[in-house]
């Protein structure tokens, strides 16, 4: 076997690193809890080095590579700035094909960033529990989470990406039934069988896709051998696939784990699940169910739009009513996410960059609104937004993050959340035709809920003197651990909106390369409007 | 005729150790580690001998007929030597698990190990049978001698009672084969598995038909009581629930890997030419089996009897390949769907076995209780709960069980590449249902425990023999390659 190359050991070490950390700090004694949530960060921040370092691969790729394809497709949809492909397990088709390329790029640092900031978080804060589990467990199983979320961002061959699907699940049972709220066994149960539901579908399809396209490498799969299935076998995988990604996303009506898992699990359990494992559902919609089989794509891609855009104007409605802070977060994510499935639904590049910055931005902002939540329910020890009056005399720091957050979350342009959505509905509007038109005009619709619950939530929480609960905070101010972990995502908030290069930079190749894909499937008398 | 003693070398090396075992027992009576390392030194050397009975190709031997064209009643090949070690795998395994057992004095130790070698006898030869006739007489070697142990708990009446409703249900199920197997002879007019498929595809006398259904399903219906399928499982989860534990982890593994392997060799090899009836005919039961007993699973609040509902949904999972057999007959994909369905045995007994060691490691020569007895389980034993929730992810079909994960990988890429779709999305629901109990019974683990009391010491050689199961499901989770070509044809 060659030696590896410094592109694929770093490939490598965003995965082993945070391996060999979770198996670290969960083997140190008890008396070294503390000790081992610190390693356990160590660990988290190699993972983060590595994942930032890839960049450096990033010139292997230009806009010259994807322009020497003089295909009638074009580009194929997927070329790797560095990969790694080693055999596994030959008899299940499985080969361990890890790379990274524009598309998956942003999403990897996101998660490995935000792992990172959990752990920081942990090594001051770590939850009441009853029985044994402790902190330096908690550290352990972000980082085991981390393992997942990465290697399913990083897998180039979808057997693998199945089997990095399923590693997250249990670790995130445990720590929403261990770590969790008054009611977390029933909602982690229920986040658990709801999820699993999902990757036992994705199995089917996966399979579905691998015995009819007789390859279940990605690049392959994405240039080429997955259109050319046959139709009927592109819809069913589509369908198989776009349902196991839509409960993870969560698209409505698959939607119902979410509040609960949201509103049980501990801080970091949250901002982890909101941050970066909903991706994993539209970073597979867009890489593996509409690169894999476009055809399906464009049959369903409609009914997706419309579900997406029931979801923007659902969660919307849903939070102007919510009285509690973390559900209220919660249902906002169904409305930003639904803007990230209206965009992949248009099948075209525009959408498609609309979803990945809005999958990016999402995480930033989403990430920093549940670090804020747990803080005030932490201090407050109450969720209920009736008794949080007043937090902006008790508190202002955390009142002017929380309100920071909350503009950010509502999509005001300059910072990190307006880009997501309005070329979510730009690209709805490209798409022209009756059809589209009215699902954007529904889509921005939704964007002004948006703001309306924001703005509710905001009164709600900073304005009127203090109530009983909000007198008795403390502590008043905000740790040192607290600013460490919540400062990059205030900063990135702000460098993403005003520079939204450095998201889309990266994937203005591959998403072109996808679009054309998707275009050449689709059927020749048009779809459905 | 000649006798090809070299294959028949494990059988003797089983039959021996077992009446070494015996004979131990009476030369040093009360010497329970004495007996004990005989019992084991004998199993490992059957495993010994079942490779080295591999040394120069397969072998047959009981043969009639011509030289070229003979019908061999024992077939010691590449499958058969797999089968035998996994049967001494299992046996080396439930006879450290039993340790606890036989130190509490209910038993015996010489007769217990005596009783467990016979059965790993009939083990032996089951994979390597060639015609009906050896293939029932193995099964119900194996079968035999578990009447008694099952019912080892004498003080205790719910032992009594699991013994005699095993025997009588176990006595009925092989009168039942006994009979399908005499009408098969009846229309075939040979017993021989290669022979009697030939002949049923090209029947005599159209006449016949009716009595060769009767028959297979007179002989399937038996075999499914064996692998307690739904329907003819309602003896196992008392039965399960009223042995001492380390026989209720024989049952669940060696003993259903019998009736796994019986079945396979009656419906895909003997009834070949009828793929296009038994097909069809297991997938229902594959389908009612696994539905069944996760559902009833789910309502479970005794730990053993929740791992014998699993192990019942489980007989559905690794049936469920099998079901595909109408769509496959005579493609070259029926190999496939076998290889999945051992491979999915081979990953079963690996994290049946550390499931069922984690509850003797935990509750020592007791019964298996309820689940509530089990909280603050991972406080006082961190590495048996460990062990414990790998095998349960793995009964799961999940990480970090990885090798029950590759386990559900190969059942469903086995069914669709058998065209049978919509039992690999039957199969996939079910594993959603699975969950549900399976992290409910890991769970127990965690909770606090009322009243912390240091329980007994787990004995050294339980905890090397669940070290052991526990490190094979991983190296197996990391390495499914390895079950997957050790069980190609």
């Amino acid at each position: 076997m060659r030696p590896l190359t410094a592109s694929q050991l770093l490939l490598l070490a965003t995965l082993v690193a945070p391996a060999v950390g979770a198996v670290v700090a969960a083997a140190m004694p008890a008396r070294a809890d503390r000790l081992a949530r610190v390693v356990a960060a160590a660990f988290a921040g190699i993972a983060f080095v590595a994942s930032v370092w890839l960049v450096a691969w990033r010139g292997n790729i230009g806009w010259f590579t994807y322009g020497a394809f003089d295909t009638p497709t074009g580009a194929p949809a997927l070329i790797p700035w560095a990969d790694l492909d080693l055999p596994w397990v030959p008899g299940l088709d499985l080969r361990f094909h890890i790379g990274v390329d524009g598309i998956s790029y942003p999403l990897i640092v996101l998660t490995t960033l935000l792992t990172l900031l959990c752990a920081i978080y942990t090594c001051r804060h770590v939850p009441e529990t009853e029985g044994s589990p402790r902190g330096r467990h908690l550290a352990a199983l972000l980082l085991v989470i981390e393992v997942g979320i990465v290697g399913v961002f990083l897998a180039l061959d979808i057997v693998l990406f199945f089997v990095f699907f399923e590693v997250v699940l249990l670790p995130m049972y445990a720590v929403i039934a261990v770590w969790g709220g008054p009611a977390r066994r029933a909602a982690a149960r229920k986040f658990v069988l709801y999820t699993l539901l999902g990757s036992v579908l994705l199995l089917v399809g996966v399979f579905t896709v691998v015995a009819s396209a007789g390859t279940a490498d990605l690049i392959e799969l994405t240039s080429g051998a997955g259109a050319a299935m046959p139709r009927t076998v592109q819809l069913g995988a589509f369908i198989l696939l776009a349902l196991a990604f839509a409960v993870k996303s969560p698209l409505w009506p698959l939607h119902t784990w979410l509040p609960d898992a949201h509103t049980e699990a501990p801080t970091v359990g949250s901002v982890i699940l909101a941050g970066v494992l909903l991706k994993m559902g539209t970073y597979g919609l867009l890489r593996v169910a509409v690169g894999v089989a476009p055809a399906g794509a464009a049959e369903v891609a409609p009914t997706m739009a419309v579900l997406a855009v029931a979801a923007i104007i659902v969660g919307s409605l849903v939070c102007l009513a919510q009285n509690e802070l973390k559900r209220l977060i919660a249902y906002s994510s169904v409305g930003h996410m639904g803007f990230v499935l209206l965009g992949i639904a248009t099948l075209t590049a525009t959408g498609f960059q609309a979803a990945l910055i809005g999958n990016i931005a999402h995480g930033i902002i989403t990430g920093l609104l549940f670090f804020l939540a747990g803080a005030i329910k932490d201090r407050a020890h109450t969720g209920e937004l009736a008794q949080l009056g007043g937090l902006r005399e008790v508190s202002p720091a955390l009142a002017g993050l929380l309100g920071y957050a909350a503009i950010a979350s509502l999509g005001l342009p300059g910072l990190a959340g307006f880009w997501g959505e309005a070329f979510a509905v730009v690209a709805a509007f490209q798409r022209g035709g009756a059809f589209w038109i009215t699902l954007g005009a529904f889509a921005a619709a939704g964007a002004a809920l948006a703001a309306a619950y924001f703005l509710r939530l905001l009164r709600l929480v900073t304005h009127g003197s203090a109530a009983p609960a909000v007198a008795g905070l403390a502590p008043r101010g905000i740790g040192g651990a607290e600013w460490l972990s919540w400062a990059p995502l205030v900063v990135l908030a702000l460098a993403v909106g005003l520079a939204p290069v450095l998201v889309v930079g990266f994937s203005q190749d591959p998403v072109t390369a996808l679009e054309q894909v998707a275009t050449a499937a689709e059927p020749a008398q048009g779809v459905a409007e | 005729m000649t006798i090809d003693h070299l294959a028949l070398l494990p059988a003797y090396c089983a039959a021996g150790a077992a009446v070494l075992a015996l004979l131990t027992d009476l030369v040093v009576p009360g010497r329970r580690a004495g007996v004990l390392a005989v019992s084991a030194l004998g199993a490992a050397v059957t495993g010994v001998a079942c490779w080295w009975a591999l040394r120069n190709g397969p072998k047959a031997t009981f043969c009639t007929g011509d030289p070229g064209a003979a019908a061999c009643s024992y077939l010691w090949t590449e499958r058969a030597a797999l089968i035998g070690l996994l049967f001494v795998a299992a046996t080396l395994t439930v006879l450290a698990f039993s340790v606890p057992f036989l130190r509490s004095g209910q038993a015996p130790a010489g007769e217990y190990c005596f009783l467990l070698l016979a059965s790993l006898t009939g083990g032996v030869v089951l994979g390597a049978s060639g015609d009906l006739i050896t293939l029932i007489i193995a099964l119900e070697t194996v079968t035999l001698p578990l009447y008694v142990l099952v019912g080892f708990r004498r003080t205790v009446a719910v032992s009594v009672e699991a013994a005699v409703t095993f025997f009588i249900v176990s006595v009925i199920s092989t009168a039942v084969t006994l009979l399908g197997a005499a009408l098969l002879y009846a229309a075939a007019g040979t017993v021989h598995i290669g022979a009697l498929a030939a002949s049923l595809a090209e029947p005599t006398d159209p006449r016949l038909g009716p009595l060769v259904g009767a028959a297979s399903v007179l002989v399937l219906v038996g075999l499914a009581f064996k692998v307690a399928a739904v329907p003819f499982h309602a003896w196992a989860p008392s039965t399960y629930d009223g042995a001492p534990l380390p026989i209720a982890a024989y049952l669940s593994t060696a003993s259903k890997l019998g009736g796994i392997i019986a079945l396979v060799i009656v419906a895909v090899q003997a009834l070949e030419p009828r793929h296009a009836i038994v097909g069809p005919a297991l997938a229902v039961m594959a389908t009612a089996t696994m539905t069944t007993g996760n559902v009833v699973a789910l309502r479970q609040r005794r730990m053993v009897r929740l791992l014998a509902w699993s192990s019942v949904a489980q007989a559905g999972y690794i049936l469920a390949p099998l079901g595909a057999l109408a769509h496959a007959s005579g493609r070259e994909v029926v190999p496939v769907l076998v290889a999945a369905t051992l491979a999915y045995t081979v990953f079963y007994i690996a994290m049946e076995l550390g499931a069922f060691g984690s509850v003797v490691a935990l509750r020592g020569a007791g019964d298996g209780g309820a689940l509530e007895d089990y909280r603050g389980s991972a406080r006082r034993r961190p590495w048996v709960a460990a062990a414990f929730v790998i095998a349960l992810a793995g009964l799961a079909g999940l990480p970090p069980g990885l090798a029950g994960l590759f386990a559900k990988v190969t059942i469903v890429r086995g069914l669709l590449d058998g065209g049978a779709a919509w039992l690999a999305i039957v199969v996939a629901i079910n594993a959603v249902v699975g969950l549900a109990y399976y992290v409910r019974a890991a769970l127990a683990l965690f909770g606090t425990a009322p009243e912390v009391v240091r329980p007994a010491r787990v004995p050294a050689v339980v905890g090397v023999g669940l070290t052991a199961v526990t490190v094979a499901a991983v190296i197996i989770g990391f390495a499914p390659q390895v079950v997957l070509d050790a069980v190609q044809p």
